[in-house]
């Protein structure tokens, strides 16, 4: 199995999130999921918001990932993105917080705010809820 | 001459100075130290976006992206950074006159980072249209995410043709420079030259190359901008240690020459009491 193993890097603007061998990394990409193995052929691909589950020695790792772009080579993927977290990182009241507003500003359909944003800052905050459920059902 | 009690006066009060810049110093120095592990941490992202530009620029002869054409410069927008806090040297005036230079000739539009560039140019009669104070000493990326976003916004509604940045890059704790570099429109001959050395793998995009560069290359603009933020960041506190390193000093002098003054006209005082004394003393024979 070892050799069969992939590095994976996820980097964001302010830290390196993680840099180890992983056997198998599934990613939400613009177009759907994709499984990320060993000698994948060389790839770009822009990410969509969501979960990131990363498979090593027979375990399973899951964080949340806003948005972002892989590039992938046969020995290493590299993923850039705004914003990491893993689920221990979440702050799930603030997230949940961050969903009820965005709601309330989307049923309310007012000018005022920007829709693409409200509807940005909606996805960030499920995306959140879902990784810190996962987590927390787990235990 | 001034009297003793004049210059016992002023030697109290500089050495409060001297007190509170040696406390700035300390709190500066403590701060660089934050300032540095947070400039680390945006270079590999930045390094990393800047090779995936490089290799699509490279791959795709003749692509016809929007913030990669050059176009007739009509009007021209500049990010200047600076400090939100003085008692920091030449910090603040060193980046915005340097920025100033570049201005000349041009129809500027001014954004501004932090409350003293905003000061500055509103002496020189030049209005910022966007300001951001308040950034300048703990930067996050969404903060140069907003920033961004704004000059982007701007720039595909073909208001500004062209966007500089004036900050402070750190050098070393001791040294730091005010640098202006042109943000966009993104230098595409730039890439082609980084990215000559390396060995031609054929990559594919998903969905499309110009969707991958839709993407990166606002976090081109975003990271470009974070970096030059984390520098300024480093850089403000490099020039205030540096600044109330020398205050310090000074302070030491000035409590030595005072003191040397209090000294002679104590020493003055009581000759001249003495000498009262002794008059008084012959005056009764």
């Amino acid at each position: 199995m070892a050799k069969n193993s992939v590095r994976l890097q996820i980097i964001t603007p302010s830290r390196k999130f993680f840099d180890e061998k992983v056997d198998m990394a599934i990613v939400r990409t613009s177009n759907g999921y994709m499984g990320l193995l060993h000698d994948h052929e060389s790839v770009v691909t822009t990410l969509d918001m969501g979960v990131i589950r990363i498979q090593q020695n027979g375990k399973e790792r899951r964080a949340s990932l806003m948005g972002g772009f892989a590039e992938v080579l046969p020995d290493q993927i590299t993923i850039l993105t705004d914003e990491a977290e893993w689920p221990e990182e979440i702050d799930v009241d603030r997230a949940k917080a961050a969903k009820k507003r965005a709601e309330e500003r989307l049923s309310e359909k007012a000018q005022e705010y920007n829709m693409a944003r409200t509807q940005a800052a909606l996805k960030r905050a499920l995306v959140r809820i879902e990784v810190s459920e996962h987590h927390t059902n787990a235990k | 001459m001034a009297s003793m009690r004049d210059i016992k006066r002023r030697i109290k009060s500089v050495n409060s100075t001297q007190q509170i810049t040696k406390a700035m110093n300390l709190v500066s120095a403590a701060k660089l130290q934050k300032a540095k592990t947070n400039l680390e941490g945006t270079r590999p992202f930045f390094q990393k976006v800047q090779q995936t530009i490089a290799s699509i620029v490279k791959n795709s002869e003749g692509l016809n992206h929007p913030y990669l054409t050059v176009r007739e410069v009509k009007k021209s927008a500049f990010i200047v950074v600076t400090s939100d806090r003085g008692l920091c040297g030449g910090y603040n005036a060193n980046v915005s006159k340097e920025a100033l230079r570049h201005m000349v000739d041009k129809n500027v539009q001014l954004i501004t980072v932090g409350k003293k560039g905003r000061d500055f140019f509103k002496r020189k009669k030049i209005n910022s249209e966007g300001e951001f104070p308040g950034v300048s000493e703990n930067p996050t990326y969404a903060e140069a995410a907003r920033i961004g976003q704004l000059v982007l916004d701007l720039y595909a509604k073909t208001e500004i043709d062209e966007v500089y940045l004036a900050y402070t890059s750190f050098k070393s704790t001791i040294q730091q420079e005010p640098t202006v570099i042109k943000l966009l429109p993104v230098d595409a001959d730039k890439f082609q030259q980084m990215s000559a050395g390396e060995e031609n793998s054929v990559m594919n995009y998903d969905p499309s190359e110009e969707e991958v560069l839709n993407y990166v290359i606002p976090r081109y603009v975003y990271t470009v901008l974070f970096g030059a933020l984390a520098e300024s960041a480093a850089s403000e506190q490099g020039a205030r240690m540096t600044a109330m390193d020398s205050a310090t000093e000074n302070a030491y002098d000035m409590i030595d020459s005072l003191t040397l003054k209090f000294n002679r006209a104590r020493q003055a005082s009581i000759t001249q009491e003495l000498s009262e004394i002794v008059g008084g003393a012959e005056a009764l024979k």
